[in-house]
């Protein structure tokens, strides 16, 4: 017996879920380039704080 | 006969309820505790998984079932995901940001590595019902936790799969990634330089980048705020500088505790008619699809960015952004020092690392918004 009889497979639904992969990376970016930002503001704010301490 | 029958079949009827599943599931038990041992992969989670395999497929064992103890821990700690939140609050405590802080445009590079996930999402969709196949590509997360608290959140019938696989993949990471990374670049590009200035961050900073995380992932993607923040806690118990008590206990008697408790639980999982069938094999066929692309997603994303770039970038580092931490790092440094044995690659690599580790949580989260 083939495999895929073995299993049911529907393979239009890789296309149609093709949608969480295009938001869910966008998202992770975006998050991220916030949080790397955020990250380069922190850095800037604190240190010159500290060098003048 | 009869009367052996009568008087000792005690002691040998059990030994007529083993089925050949059974063995199979000792026999797989025997591998996992086998490859912890000898090849030292994942020790702390494989034996205990291995044994605890063991433990569950004996004839009518009374470790399973509605009283049985494991049964009782599943319910105590895994059910209700607070042994793998536990565990993250340690591993917390023990991620150093520095790296990544002292050179945060490396934290681009730990989304890129996310592809896995997402790409394994839409090909598990086509075997699996959408929260199934969303719970089987987490497995690309490269991370225990977050693979065992979404495929919980999301009512998957097969944790015990999903989580041996999460584990032993990241075990398989020294073997899984290199081929890949050679595959997929040149032998000048491996060999690229990228010089490393050792930029001073400052204690605040240190302690407001576990709070603004929480907030952002909180913010963005509440479902992940409980993984995330339990990650970000231990990290602020690290810097805090004034718990440092905690942090050790956090780092070492707090993880080891619940790690001893959590492969043996999620082996209560590991029953024959649960394990033995063909989807559990797709699932594993599924989690090493995830963890190939998350490794392809990083280093072509390095690569696109190399067109643009004046000063290039070793794509290899792509490859770390997975989050299987420190091993993934370690390996693109070793790589880098196998072309050039001057190209030191280390810092660059653990801060995508650590950058991997925080966009798998956030990737976690961002199923769950999906799916919940």
């Amino acid at each position: 017996m083939p495999f895929v009889a073995l299993f049911e497979m529907n393979a239009m639904n890789f296309v149609t879920n093709l949608s969480y992969m295009a938001k869910g990376m966008l998202g992770i970016f975006i998050v991220m380039i916030l949080v790397m930002a955020l990250t380069y503001l922190i850095n800037f704010l604190f240190k010159n704080r500290n060098n003048k301490q | 006969m009869t009367f052996i029958q009568e008087n000792f079949g005690f002691l040998y009827e059990n030994f007529l309820e083993i089925t050949w599943q059974s063995v199979v599931m000792w026999i797989i038990g025997g591998l996992l505790i086998f490859l912890a041992i000898k090849k030292q992969m994942e020790p702390t989670l494989l034996l205990p998984i291995g044994f605890g395999a063991i433990l569950v497929n004996l004839p009518l064992s009374g470790a399973i079932g509605e009283t049985g103890a494991l049964t009782t821990l599943y319910n105590a700690g895994i059910a209700n995901e607070l042994f793998p939140l536990i565990l993250f609050i340690g591993i917390g405590a023990m991620i150093d940001f520095g790296p990544l802080l002292s050179n945060p445009k490396l934290m681009i590079f730990g989304a890129a590595a996310q592809f896995g996930i997402f790409f394994t999402l839409c090909t598990a969709s086509m075997f699996f019902d959408i929260n199934d196949a969303a719970s089987i590509a987490i497995i690309g997360a490269a991370d225990g936790p977050t693979s065992i608290v979404v495929a919980n959140k999301l009512g998957s019938s097969y944790l015990g799969a999903i989580t041996v696989a999460a584990y032993s993949y990241m075990a398989l990471v020294p073997i899984i990634q290199p081929p890949i990374i050679k595959l997929l670049t040149t032998k000048k590009e491996r060999m690229i330089r990228m010089p490393y200035k050792s930029a001073s961050v400052s204690k605040t900073t240190k302690i407001l980048f576990p709070i603004i995380i929480t907030c952002i992932a909180g913010f963005i993607s509440p479902e992940s705020v409980t993984l995330i923040g339990f990650l970000m806690f231990g990290n602020l118990i690290r810097e805090c500088g004034v718990l440092d008590s905690l942090s050790e206990t956090a780092q070492r008697v707090l993880a080891n505790l619940i790690t001893l408790f959590l492969g043996i639980t999620i082996a209560s999982q590991m029953t024959a008619e649960k394990f033995l069938a063909v989807d559990t094999l797709i699932i594993l066929g599924l989690g090493f699809f995830a963890f190939v692309f998350d490794t392809v997603g990083g280093v072509l994303f390095a690569k696109i960015l190399n067109l643009f770039l004046k000063q290039k970038i070793n794509p290899m580092i792509g490859a770390a952004g997975i989050s299987a931490f420190p091993m993934s790092g370690r390996i693109v440094h070793q790589m880098g020092l196998k072309e050039d044995p001057s190209n030191f690659l280390l810092m660059h690599s653990i801060g995508v690392n650590v950058s991997g580790q925080i966009a798998s949580v956030i990737a976690g989260g961002l199923i769950l918004n999906f799916f919940m």
